[in-house]
């Protein structure tokens, strides 16, 4: 982890077992399929479920300021505390965790590498009672929205139309092409398949080992580097509804370093679905063809 | 309690990639279906056996599998 541009922000799974009765640090499963916790979690670990924890479940966003600082407070969390993130699909809903926080300030959020899969393919211990977090004594006071780290739909249509992005479609190259609309098994809530003109397609699963964690510093430089991404690019990030995206996002400013990459959690559940919106089919072309 | 017997195997279902996790968790065995590429979770399933556990995960993930879409592209 050493050579990445901010190691700090990934701890392993040694480390999480290490600080399992820690004070000062607050371990949180978010998976995909918000049952995977119930099946048996980390000791000490409490669950979010991002469905109903990690959005404003009547308006699509995200949560609001409030709501995270009550979030926060009822998970045991303060200020200062250190929060390491972890979940299932090697840490898609984890990165939206870890992504939130950063919006709303959070000086010291990790994730753990190789996620829930590491965890149990290392054989590591499993509560099956849930844990309860005792809610903090002082309410958890969050910074304004660093929304620098967002890309809201109009950003996204200028950044499109001027080719002032490099924009990066993590999706699987079926849906990129048009093919399917939506990952098997997952609700089709979209009118239109394919991508955003110009966009680049690198599945966010590319930045990772097969045990889950991230690729190595090179690796990932490689990867992204043929696509067009050089340190000082501007960098949207996008899948179907956020989270996956920001998985890339997370690989791409804090692995990787570059300060300028933001995620657009509208994704293609909002562009897919625009009036008008020019959208391209087919195959990814190779990075220098328009 | 530690997780035991962890596996991972990748099978076709009707032309699509699907990524079979199973391990054991006291007596019981644990299987998750998962789409390899989009990642999705298809299948998440419990029995008494490493075999019960896959073969219900399989058929679960095949009934979805069966019902996405694909577009001529």
């Amino acid at each position: 982890m050493a050579n990445y541009a901010h190691p700090e922000v990934l701890v392993n799974t040694d480390w999480v077992a290490s600080h399992a009765n820690d004070p000062n640090v607050r371990v949180v499963e978010v998976d995909v399929d918000t049952k995977a916790y119930d099946e048996g979690h980390a000791p000490g670990a409490i669950a979010w479920p991002w469905n109903t924890h990690l959005c404003d479940t009547v308006v699509r966003d995200i949560l609001a300021k409030s709501d995270f600082e009550n979030l926060m407070t009822q998970s045991g969390i303060n200020n200062d505390t250190t929060v390491v993130l972890f979940g299932d699909n090697n840490n898609w809903f984890a990165a939206w965790a870890l992504w939130q926080m950063k919006i709303y300030g959070h000086k010291d959020v990790r994730i753990m590498d190789g996620g829930r899969k590491k965890w149990l393919a290392e054989g590591r211990p499993l509560d099956t009672k849930p844990t309860t977090a005792t809610p903090s004594a002082r309410k958890y006071q969050a910074s304004a929205p660093d929304y620098s780290i967002r890309a809201l739909l109009p950003q996204v249509q200028q950044a499109q139309k001027s080719a002032s992005a490099v924009m990066i479609d993590v999706r699987s190259p079926q849906e990129f092409t048009g093919e399917i609309l939506a990952p098997p098994g997952l609700p089709e809530t979209c009118q239109r398949g394919g991508h955003i003109p110009g966009a680049r397609s690198v599945p966010w699963g590319k930045a990772c080992n097969d045990d889950g964690t991230f690729k190595s510093l090179d690796d990932l430089q490689k990867l992204y580097g043929a696509e067009g991404v050089k340190a000082n690019s501007q960098v949207i990030a996008y899948c179907r509804i956020g989270e996956r995206s920001s998985h890339t996002w997370f690989v791409l400013k804090y692995l990787l370093g570059l300060n300028n990459v933001t995620n657009y959690d509208g994704s293609w559940t909002e562009w897919g679905n625009l009036v008008g919106a020019p959208v391209e089919r087919g195959a990814a072309k190779s990075a220098g063809q328009s | 309690m530690n997780p035991t017997n962890y596996s991972e195997r990748k099978v076709e279902i009707d032309g699509w990639q699907v990524n079979l996790t199973t391990y054991q968790l006291g007596d019981k065995w644990h299987s998750k279906a998962d789409n390899v590429s989009p990642g999705a979770a298809l299948a998440r399933t419990v029995a008494d056996s490493r075999e019960e556990a896959e073969a219900q995960a399989l058929e679960r993930a095949r009934a979805l599998l069966s019902r996405t879409k694909r577009n001529p592209v």
